[in-house]
């Protein structure tokens, strides 16, 4: 436990010693928070209900999808696993600490995202705070198992965006953060349903802002959970030590299982 | 209880079908100092990763204190301590973190007197990204033996350290000795080796080429002495007279270099031609032959005294 510990304060510093971690994790999320208040606030008064849960998959996805995967490819490249390895780390901690840490970013985050939305940018708060908690926890666990499994199964630093940027910019565009999904046209409408801030944003609207809703959010949060799991169980089974000795590495397309959960949902879910 | 702490049998290492490693076999009793040596590929590193656990060999068993790396690699994580050829740390990452980090998984307190002691006392909130070559060894090699392991090894340890350095780790090799770890070194450095090690293997296209203690190995040579001269007006390097016992001879700068089978015929032999042609001795010197020469005649044959190294 003391190891873990230590582990855990270690990745946690790392957060915030790391200048581009630093970035992902705070400043990134809350410039976009800060601007996108001051522009969409005064451009759409419907964007204030919906604020707060928007900036917070923002942050979530800055710190997870965009944040995680790098620390994890540059550490197995370069010997670091290989170092923790013959001493004794087990590669789960490998693997959940990276996401834990990224919990407390998050919260942290979407603390001061909360709580400074509504006296700044007049945005609603959460009409039910546990259902609110909940699907923040379920959405970051979410993202952070992708974010994981793209930092295992990419070959290098240079195909991560190609993986992240898939997700992120779609779901900034398509994923409800904006604007409602249900007013995008059918097509668009039926491809943000392969997104997961969609899910999210549609079970934050029914379930802890008492807004309607185009399908039921109870499906949202399964998806979420089905997709998060298993891309927490491929990440720890596809993890290599070091990129030479990849026992399973032969078949990273076991990782696009993660997905599927989405699909099925976007062939499913009313339009 | 055996004293063959590590037992290495018929071991073959391929990667993608070609043999990295092929039919190694040797023991390393405990509390002893065993060097691995061999040039560049010949197969150490691979030697030691395979008994670190961190590859599977492809056939043939590997053993340390009676565990199989391959199948129980956690077993063995608290009785070895490994210092790779590569310091893989977070670059983040500072020595006392590291210290912490590692002693904890190891479950033993944090060994920061091994920090000072190895030079690092200033650095220890410095983040490893900005240690040099030698500092980052030296923290390597902290942690490797911090949890006070029963088995070290070692991949080029002195590789990038000054010389203070290199002693202090020769001293301290010797102080886990006297306390019972055995130690596996792997080296290019023959100097060191022949320092060192109670015994060595040399490795040489995944093969043991020979293996022994340093003495038994010069021994095994060819035994030639390297005799070199120089004298005020070098009529040695004019004569074409030859020496008793002199196997080859070699110009090399104000010297004349003897390969001989016997000094106490030639070093004589090369006096009285001096004082014959009226010449004076400025400097002679006599060199058995190192472990650097035995390792150069089984790694490089063609070279062999075919020229000054």
């Amino acid at each position: 436990m003391t190891a873990f510990f230590h582990h855990f304060m270690y990745d946690f510093r790392v957060g915030l010693r790391n200048k581009s971690l630093l970035l992902l994790n705070y400043l990134f999320p809350v410039g976009v928070y800060v601007i996108i208040g001051l522009l969409m606030t005064g451009l759409n008064p419907d964007f204030a209900p919906t604020m707060i849960p928007a900036m917070i998959l923002v942050a979530i996805m800055s710190c997870t999808l965009l944040g995680l995967p790098n620390p994890i490819v540059e550490s197995r490249n370069s010997g670091v696993y290989r170092s923790f390895r013959i001493n004794g780390v087990p590669a789960s901690s490998i693997v959940i600490i990276p996401m834990l840490t990224s919990f407390l970013h998050i919260f942290l985050v979407s603390a001061f995202i909360t709580f400074s939305a509504g006296p700044f940018f007049k945005a609603s708060m959460p009409t039910h705070w546990g259902y609110f908690i909940m699907i923040l926890i379920l959405a970051a666990f979410n993202m952070a198992s992708i974010g994981l499994l793209i930092g295992v199964v990419a070959p290098n630093t240079n195909a991560i965006p190609l993986f992240s940027q898939s997700i992120f910019l779609p779901a900034m565009m398509l994923g409800g953060l904006m604007i409602p999904s249900s007013l995008l046209p059918p097509t668009l409408y039926r491809i943000s349903l392969l997104l997961p801030t969609t899910h999210a944003m549609n079970a934050w609207r029914g379930m802890a802002f008492g807004m309607t809703t185009t399908y039921a959010p109870a499906w949202g949060l399964l998806v979420l959970l089905l997709s998060g799991m298993i891309a927490f169980v491929l990440a720890i089974y596809l993890f290599a030590w070091d990129p030479k000795n990849r026992r399973r590495g032969q078949y990273p397309w076991l990782a696009a299982l993660a997905l599927l959960p989405f699909v099925i949902s976007a062939i499913l879910l009313p339009v | 209880m055996s004293d063959e702490v590590v037992v290495i049998r018929d071991f073959h290492k391929s990667y993608a079908g070609a043999p990295a490693v092929a039919g190694v076999s040797f023991t390393v009793q405990r509390g002893e100092i065993f060097g691995l040596l061999g040039p560049n590929g010949a197969g150490k590193t691979t030697t030691l990763e395979c008994l670190e656990g961190l590859r599977e060999p492809t056939s043939g068993s590997l053993n340390i204190m009676g565990i199989d790396p391959t199948r129980s690699p956690n077993r063995l994580r608290d009785l070895i301590g490994v210092q790779l050829q590569s310091s893989g740390l977070p670059g983040s990452m500072t020595p006392r973190e590291a210290m912490q980090f590692f002693c904890a998984y190891h479950g033993v307190a944090p060994r920061h007197d091994l920090l000072e002691r190895l030079g690092l006392g200033e650095k220890v909130n410095a983040q490893f990204s900005s240690l040099s070559t030698g500092q980052q060894r030296r923290l390597s090699l902290a942690l490797a033996i911090a949890h006070n392991p029963q088995v070290v090894m070692l991949d080029e340890p002195t590789a990038g350290l000054d010389v203070g350095s290199r002693v202090e780790l020769h001293d301290l090799m010797r102080e886990m000795q006297a306390g019972g770890t055995t130690i596996i070194l792997a080296t290019h450095d023959m100097a060191e080796a022949a320092k060192m090690a109670d015994r060595v293997a040399i490795l040489l296209k995944g093969k043991i080429a020979a293996a022994g203690t340093p003495t038994q190995l010069t021994a095994k040579g060819s035994g030639l002495v390297k005799i070199s001269v120089s004298s005020e007006d070098n009529v040695l390097t004019k004569t074409t007279q030859a020496l008793p016992a002199v196997a080859q001879q070699i110009l090399k700068d104000e010297y004349v270099i003897y390969y001989s089978q016997d000094a106490g015929e030639t070093v004589p032999a090369i006096f009285d031609m001096l004082k014959a042609q009226g010449d004076h001795l400025v400097d002679l010197r006599v060199e058995r032959p190192s472990l650097e020469d035995r390792f150069l005649e089984i790694t490089q044959p063609s070279q062999t005294n075919g020229g000054e190294r």
